[in-house]
């Protein structure tokens, strides 16, 4: 079992951080909310809805988007192509409505277009926009993740361990683009993270997870202070 | 706002940049594409009258071949399912025509859209099942297609004839042009063509492609993007499937005879040399993947009558290392370096 009973709540335009050790279950409780995996147990509601009768295709319509741990871009595409997948869950054309591109159509990929366009401008990647993602850095990659996931104009997104092999200067950048994402974009944000500066920076609330079940929960200097979290984070000495 | 134009797939638009880049109003790279593609659209219109019988006819399959390596293209290279079946969607587009004309007398013209819509049902029924099929199993399930469907036709000897298969007249050019049936059936050929690869393109640079591409690249991801991964991969082959069905009919069309063990398992694997030499997930790979599964066997045969087929593998291994991303990838390598060249280099 990788979770056992965790639960918590966030409140809409919240920051909140989810940390814990290794094998803690973040990921695993990631996939849930995502749909990627089911619980034997338990639900989990979004805006007073289960999520857990939507198939997994329906989650980004509902107003969740996220990002992935190990990169899952879409490597033969452009990085302006990546993003404009990112758009498909808020457009409409069809198999057959694309293939006689209708007029309608054009409007779509127009608009399509220029969402994806805008959201490289916001993070900053205008320059390789037109470069296929696989063989860009690291660090651009996680920002073409991003770009993807805001596309679908999320209410709730979700970060799996965004600074992730990312070095200093990019883990600050990281902290105030995740400030500005929840301020000019009005997105309540979930951010699954082991590099500690960064949640204890940008979050509302932490939520501390440790083998499978939740040991703490609150600001982030209150977390710190725990002496629960404390010990699993430090290891127990008596 | 033109980068999308080129294969949907490529990172296509280094000509795009280098045209923006070149400070006076200049000849873009992108209307040499359109000049390029227009020259050779009016080269396949002279064709007919100076080519005829056997050599025109040749041509006429080249077309056809080219549909229905465009539709397994678009299964196998833009969405990343395998088949090993095409053939047998092939063959049912035939013997639809076939049927329709020879038992039911119904007019040709009518026969190569029903084919399609026919096989555009099959394709997607079929589709539904192998959603739970990947790699090596959907071509084995695929290979069962197409080892299954000529004994089928046989089995249904009262429509289809058995192995005798049915024989056809050609069609007459209608409306008093004049042509011969061969220039006819060329030109008919060209036209659907025409008609089905701008339907592909529109398909493919549209939002339809991209979450086919999507669900090849990475499916998971592109289930969280909204990409309902089961609904595209049987409509894949659902579409796949009407492109090859239209081909079959319109090769029954041509050869004026069906028979059904010409709908055999090599049949398919050749549709997947000629993809995969034209080139994967490319437009235009499918013309040069026909080409060459028309005209590379005879030139083998021409080279060494006693093993033709020796050659032709020869051919196979020269190609795929020469142009690992097949004809249209090298092609397209070659024409970025020379835009590159002639623009002044990129700035990165």
């Amino acid at each position: 079992m990788a979770l056992d009973s965790v639960s918590f709540e966030m409140a809409e335009g919240a920051i909140v951080g989810l940390i814990g050790p290794n094998g803690a279950g973040k990921t695993t409780f990631f996939n849930c909310l995502s749909r990627l995996y089911a619980p034997d147990r338990g639900d989990i509601l979004f805006e007073g809805r289960s999520v857990l009768d939507v198939t997994p295709h329906r989650i980004a319509e509902l107003g969740i988007g996220r990002t992935f741990q190990s990169l899952a871009l879409f490597g033969t595409m452009t990085v302006l192509q990546n993003v404009m997948v990112g758009v498909h869950s808020r457009s409409q054309s069809d198999v057959l409505s694309n293939a006689l591109r209708l007029p309608w159509v054009s409007r779509e990929e127009r608009a399509i277009r220029r969402t994806a366009m805008e959201l490289l401008a916001f993070l900053d990647l205008e320059a390789v926009a037109h470069d296929p993602a696989a063989g860009l850095s690291f660090g651009t990659l996680k920002r073409v993740e991003l770009a993807r996931a805001l596309a679908g104009r999320p209410k709730l997104l979700l970060l799996d361990e965004p600074a992730g092999g990312l070095n200093h200067e990019e883990v600050a950048a990281l902290g105030r683009l995740i400030r500005s994402i929840r301020e000019e974009r009005q997105v309540t944000v979930l951010l699954v993270e082991h590099h500690m500066n960064l949640v204890m920076q940008v979050s509302d609330r932490v939520v501390v997870l440790d083998f499978g079940r939740k040991i703490a929960e609150g600001s982030p200097a209150e977390v710190q202070r725990d002496p629960q979290v404390i010990r699993a984070y430090l290891g127990s000495e008596n | 706002m033109n980068s999308e134009i080129s294969e949907t797939v490529e990172a296509a638009s280094a000509g795009e940049v280098a045209a923006r880049v070149s400070a006076p109003p200049r000849v873009t790279p992108r209307a040499w594409e359109v000049a390029g593609l227009l020259a050779l659209i009016a080269g396949a219109c002279l064709l007919p009258f100076e080519l005829s019988g056997f050599r025109l006819f040749q041509f006429t399959q080249v077309f056809v071949y080219a549909i229905a390596l465009l539709g397994l293209n678009i299964l196998t290279g833009y969405n990343g399912q395998i088949s090993l079946g095409h053939g047998a969607f092939y063959g049912i587009g035939a013997y639809t025509a076939a049927i329709m004309i020879d038992r039911w007398g119904v007019p040709y013209g009518w026969t190569v859209p029903v084919a399609g819509v026919l096989c555009l049902v099959v394709g997607f029924l079929f589709g539904l099942p192998a959603l739970r099929l990947e790699g090596l199993y959907l071509a084995l399930a695929t290979f069962a297609l197409a080892l299954s469907v000529p004994q089928i036709l046989k089995h249904f000897d009262g429509w289809t004839g058995g192995s005798q298969g049915i024989v056809l007249s050609r069609p007459a050019a209608p409306l008093g042009l004049p042509l011969t049936a061969d220039q006819w059936l060329y030109f008919l050929s060209l036209g659907v063509l025409l008609v089905l690869f701008m339907l592909g393109w529109n398909l493919l640079r549209g939002r339809t492609g991209r979450a086919l591409v999507a669900i090849r690249d990475n499916p998971i991801a592109a289930e969280a993007m909204g990409v309902n991964a089961a609904l595209y991969k049987s409509l894949a082959f659902g579409v796949s499937a009407a492109y090859t069905g239209v081909a079959g009919a319109l090769s029954a069309l041509a050869i004026a005879f069906v028979a059904p063990d010409t709908f055999n398992v090599f049949l398919s694997i050749t549709f997947l040399v000629g993809i995969v030499i034209g080139g994967l997930a490319s437009i235009s790979g499918p013309i040069f993947g026909a080409l060459f599964i028309q005209f590379v066997p005879n030139y083998a045969q021409d080279i060494s009558k006693a093993a033709p087929w020796a050659i032709y593998g020869i051919f196979l291994i020269v190609f795929m290392y020469v142009m690992p991303y097949g004809v249209s990838g090298f092609l397209r390598l070659a024409w970025r370096r020379l835009t590159r060249a002639t623009a002044g280099t990129r700035p990165k």
